[in-house]
């Protein structure tokens, strides 16, 4: 019993799959998967589909702040990334042609990856907190963003690059086979190689990492262009989805969403031990909760409140600290009167 | 004389499973400088804190001019009339001398404040204390002696009576020491009582009168510095007498491999840290670093891993001059360096017993080329055993760990990458009886295996069994090197501390 509650990924877990129930609750045939045109349809697949953009962010942000880092700029360069995608391919005579849009795609992550060393960089080699360096795109991101797109919206019409945010394939929404395939690759890059090992040490304590000859500077760097990449290819889907690059509003405030994925993951922000697996989760409980905000027909106006309610509660119960008050207050009228005040804390924990 | 300006009597100050002061009394007078000496946890700065209000005091009483008096913290003591000045100035560096000065106390008329007045006063101030600084530069544009001084100026003007001064030497050079004593002598000629905790002996003796001695947090006695000779202060502080000196093993010196020397260090040394220093580290060798706290012993140490970058001299590692601009550069060399501080500078308390023990060896081989699972178990479990390391779980977090096996584990690390010099600062600082003696057994099998060995030790007794060669520092300055014999005593190296002559 206490083997599985203490599991790090049991709190991350049972919110999902409270906020799941809710669902089922309210909506009876939430749960049901049904098969059109071949293709996977229901509000588990949507959930799915709909949260891959913020799996693959979050994902590159857990690297980062595992390093005792944050990624402020994720947002923006999903909006450049999409926003030079769309412009390659509409700049093309024959939108649909294949080779064409793996060109655009493939320059896009480059300048993703790239955008995510400068980051890095920034952090490692130049030493400005993570905080500011990555506010610097953050800002400066958008308008390069316009720049690219030359403040328009470019829509595209191009079958190959729907694929990406919008298509199927083997019955599944081809975006969330992308995402399995990065969050395996990386599971397997971070704990196969000692990666992850460095990584966590580099977060947990810099200097004593420094005096054990880690050389955390290209660590770090790599961290934050990982983080780049992850962002460029959440920036492909989401333009790919609605064929549309948005330089304004594409991934707007991701950045805030994908650090509580990874918070609600379980992933301190302090640095050091970090979980790939709790950080998808989080993601997934951050898409269900928007999910949840349509199917259940939350009041617009009252949706941002809505939200940041349920986030506070999600949070709280994350938090051991706040665990252990409420059980604490709960277990004092049973407990007969404690000798003192630090005899009934062990009482209560043990 | 006339009567204490404060008074301490029979304080006791304990904290959960040490007694920080027993049953102490203190005296300070007006127009004094009293020097408050002891070994690190003698009770210094306990002492000071019950009386500037941090601690509350167990028992006793704290009696200012005269009258019984409970403060109840720094704010109450400095309107009592009680003044500290850190080491760490705790101003603000981001704005003017004179506004740090009058900082929260502005004179002001009708809401407004009277800036032209505080320039006019500080000036004054500054200059009645000798101090030459202009009131409108930036403290952060200013030397730290100078900041310091600005802090005691400061402290002096809001309340005059009693004024602290806990380790304000420790980072100022020769003539900022120089500089901060004159103003000091001229506040004694004004009648304050000033209260200096240093581990300089040399200043202790230039400036102060009397002395208070603690050690184990109990009062050992109050001295006048004229009369009290080094060598009976250290003999006080450090508690040491011939007759309870215990009998050395002896360690054949003479059976020293004359081959190349591991490590050869010319004129190396860091401007504050350390002054230029040569030395040379053999094969099968241990060299102690012998010091008081604050003698240059762990700064010497770091300079010869890289860990701090020195500004002058050479290292020659292996016969060859190594830049040592990082770690990385010692640790390819073959050196390896378990720090002073376990906690902040050497164990990574989120990783598990195994993953510390593994990290400098997968950090030298790069995260692409990492140990295969058999390997890596079969290393950890060989060092945990070697070393017995207890509990013999290395998946359990190394936080969990007590000291002493933190501090195998930090060994083991090391070891795992066989290095050919092995720096070890404090390696048995704080650790039970049992795992200290087999961290002294195992530094001297490590040395007759032909690992040369730094080890840098506050217990000279330690330095002196394990150690070939004993390198004495005092005051930031290798003073003595020394063959180890059987006619080598600590109380003749705490004279050699002491007197020394060579500086």
């Amino acid at each position: 019993m206490k083997a599985v509650t203490g599991h790090r990924l049991f709190w991350p877990a049972a919110v999902l799959v409270v906020m799941l129930l809710a669902n089922l609750v309210v909506t009876p045939g939430f749960f049901s998967i049904q098969v059109r045109n071949g293709h996977l349809y229901g509000s588990l697949i949507d959930i799915l589909l709909l949260g891959s953009p913020l799996m693959l962010i979050a994902l590159g942000m857990t690297v980062v702040i595992a390093t005792g880092g944050i990624d402020l700029s994720v947002g923006a360069v999903v909006a450049i990334s999409g926003a030079l995608a769309c412009y390659l391919i509409s700049g093309q005579e024959d939108q649909g042609a294949v080779t064409g849009v793996l060109v655009a795609v493939a320059l896009a992550l480059v300048l993703s990856a790239a955008l995510g060393f400068w980051n890095g960089l920034f952090v490692a080699r130049v030493g400005i907190q993570p905080i500011i360096a990555t506010l610097i795109l953050m800002v400066a991101g958008r308008g390069v963003a316009q720049l690219i797109t030359s403040g328009k919206n470019i829509n595209v019409n191009s079958p190959p690059y729907k694929l990406i945010g919008g298509g199927y394939w083997l019955t599944l929404p081809f975006a969330v086979i992308v995402v399995a395939v990065v969050v395996a690759l990386t599971g397997l890059a971070v704990r196969r190689t000692a990666l992850g090992m460095l990584l966590e040490a580099i977060g947990g304590n810099a200097e004593a990492s420094r005096l054990v000859g880690i050389r955390s500077r290209r660590l770090v760097v790599l961290a934050y262009t990982f983080c780049g990449l992850c962002a460029g290819i959440a920036g492909l889907m989401i333009s790919s989805n609605i064929s549309t690059a948005d330089g304004n509003n594409a991934g707007l405030w991701m950045e805030l969403d994908a650090i509580l994925a990874v918070v609600i993951g379980g992933t301190a922000l302090t640095g050091g031990r970090f979980t790939l697996a709790g950080t998808i989760l989080g993601a997934l409980v951050i898409q269900t909760l928007s999910t949840t905000i349509y199917t259940t027909g939350v009041p617009s106006q009252v949706t941002l409140v809505f939200k940041a309610v349920v986030v506070a509660i999600v949070c709280l119960i994350q938090s051991p600290a706040f665990r252990a008050k409420v059980f604490r207050r709960r277990a004092r009228p049973e407990a007969p009167p404690p000798a003192s005040p630090a005899a009934a804390d062990v009482e209560v924990n043990a | 004389m006339p009567g204490a300006v404060l008074e301490m009597i029979g304080v006791s100050k304990g904290f959960p499973g040490v007694r920080a002061l027993a049953d102490v009394d203190f005296r300070l007078f007006p127009g004094e400088i009293h020097a408050l000496m002891g070994e690190n946890g003698a009770g210094k700065s306990t002492l000071i804190k019950v009386l500037t209000g941090v601690y509350s005091a167990d028992a006793g009483e704290v009696r200012l001019g005269g009258e019984r008096v409970s403060v109840t913290g720094p704010q109450h003591a400095q309107t009592l009339g009680i003044s500290t000045v850190y080491q760490e100035v705790n101003l603000c560096p981001n704005l003017t001398v004179a506004e740090n000065v009058f900082i929260g106390r502005e004179p002001s008329k009708a809401g407004a404040i009277r800036w032209r007045e505080i320039r006019r006063r500080a000036a004054e101030l500054l200059t009645r204390f000798g101090v030459d600084v202009d009131p409108g530069a930036r403290l952060d544009t200013c030397s730290l002696a100078i900041q310091q001084l600005v802090a005691i100026v400061r402290a002096v003007d809001i309340s005059a009576k009693v004024l602290i001064l806990d380790e304000p030497t420790s980072s100022l050079d020769r003539d900022e020491v120089e500089q901060l004593f004159t103003v000091m002598r001229r506040l004694r000629d004004d009648g304050v009582a000033i209260l200096f905790v240093s581990h300089f002996l040399d200043q202790v003796y230039e400036v102060s009168d009397r002395m208070t001695v603690l050690r184990n947090g109990a009062l050992v006695g109050e001295y006048q510095t004229a009369r009290l000779s080094r060598i009976d202060l250290v003999g006080h502080m450090t508690g040491r007498t011939l007759s309870t000196l215990e009998q050395l093993h002896v360690r054949d010196e003479t059976a020293r491999v004359q081959a190349e020397p591991v490590l050869k260090a010319d004129g190396v040394g860091r401007k504050g840290a350390i002054a230029p220093f040569d030395l040379e580290i053999h094969p099968g060798e241990v060299v102690g670093l012998a010091g008081l706290l604050g003698s240059g012993r762990t700064e010497a140490a770091r300079l010869m891993f890289g860990a701090d970058v020195a500004d002058s001299g050479t290292v020659a590692l292996g016969g060859a001059s190594v830049p040592l601009r990082s770690p990385n550069a010692a640790i390819q060399h073959g050196v390896a360096f378990c720090p002073e501080n376990r906690k902040s500078e050497g164990l990574i308390e989120d990783l598990t017993v195994g993953e510390n023990i593994v990290l400098a060896l997968q950090a030298a081989n790069g995260w692409l080329r990492p140990l295969s699972q058999a390997k890596r178990q079969e290393l950890v479990g060989r060092y945990m055993t070697a070393l017995r390391i207890t509990p013999a779980d290395p998946d359990m977090p190394a936080r969990n760990l007590s000291g002493g096996n933190q501090q195998k584990v930090l060994l083991a690390r090391w070891l795992i990458t066989q290095p050919k010099l092995l720096i070890l600062d404090e390696p048995t600082r704080g650790i039970d009886v049992g795992a200290k003696a087999e961290i002294q057994k195992l530094v001297v099998s490590l040395a007759e295996d032909g690992v040369a060995v730094l080890f840098v030790s506050a217990e000279l007794e330690e330095v002196l069994r394990i150690s070939h060669k004993i390198e004495v520092l005092r005051d930031r300055r290798l003073i003595a090197e020394i063959g180890n014999a059987a006619s080598v005593t600590p109380e003749g190296i705490l004279e050699i501390i002491a007197n020394g002559t060579t500086s």
